[in-house]
């Protein structure tokens, strides 16, 4: 429609892409060493496939990220988040447990560390990125 | 007289909880009833037993974590029921509603 009128934004948003989904990833990662975690984390990947899906064109975001897949990775973050649950089962804890069941807790401060937080926050940030961005692409869809 | 109605409503709502908030404790006072032991062991053994050095991602994730699994129930209800919705325009289907012409 509109594609070549806005030069500058497609310029800007391909410049600015991978510095906002590596803080989104970065965020995701350093949950539990600061501010952040998988829901913000999540929220900013996502969001910055939906600024290419309206910078550039719902078609060729959906080839980088297929709506299919995004729905299989989304239900496959929750299943990796209760697969996590059933590691505490398993090792003769409670559900979810962490410390008590003797995961290397590793030195407070560094990235390996926390145990099983960083692998639950990364199995969130899969999951809130993939549920809005198939939000996005479910309520675009409509329109065509 | 609904006008009336509503109103007097409204400022004895307000009223009443103006009064429970004037009752409540400072914020940061040593004897509010949040800080009770609870509170305390996640400050004074949060890192010991969890590893993690962010005490809302220990709470999050750790203590609390059954907690967070709801909430991630509630996004994949949330989007189950949009796709229910929506979903017949997406995945390459042709939508019901269409196909019965108008």
């Amino acid at each position: 429609m509109y594609k070549e009128e806005i030069l500058i934004l497609r310029v800007v948003v391909r410049f600015m892409m991978p510095f906002i989904q590596i803080y989104g990833c970065y965020i995701i990662v350093s949950g539990h060493l600061g501010p952040g975690g998988g829901f913000a984390g999540g929220t900013i990947v996502a969001a910055s496939m939906i600024l290419y899906a309206l910078t550039f064109d719902v078609d060729r975001a959906l080839d980088k990220v297929p709506h299919k897949h995004a729905t299989m990775l989304e239900s496959l973050g929750g299943i990796w988040f209760m697969s996590c649950g059933i590691v505490g089962l398993l090792l003769g804890g409670n559900f979810l447990a962490n410390g008590q069941i003797g995961v290397p807790l590793g030195t407070p401060g560094r990235l390996l560390s926390g145990g099983l937080v960083p692998v639950i926050y990364f199995g969130v940030g899969i999951k809130v990125a993939m549920t809005i961005m198939s939000l996005y692409f479910s309520l675009v869809e409509e329109d065509r | 007289m609904r006008i009336i109605l509503i109103l007097a409503m409204s400022i004895s709502l307000g009223a009443v909880l103006l009064l429970v908030v004037s009752e409540m404790p400072e914020y940061g006072c040593p004897d509010s009833p949040v800080r009770n032991e609870v509170a305390m062991r996640y400050i004074e053994k949060g890192v010991e037993e969890t590893g993690a050095q962010n005490l809302v991602s220990a709470i999050l994730t750790d203590y609390r974590a059954f907690d967070t699994l709801g909430e991630v129930t509630v996004l994949f209800v949330a989007i189950v029921a949009a796709i229910a919705v929506l979903g017949c325009y997406s995945l390459g289907r042709t939508c019901p509603v269409d196909e019965e012409g108008d």
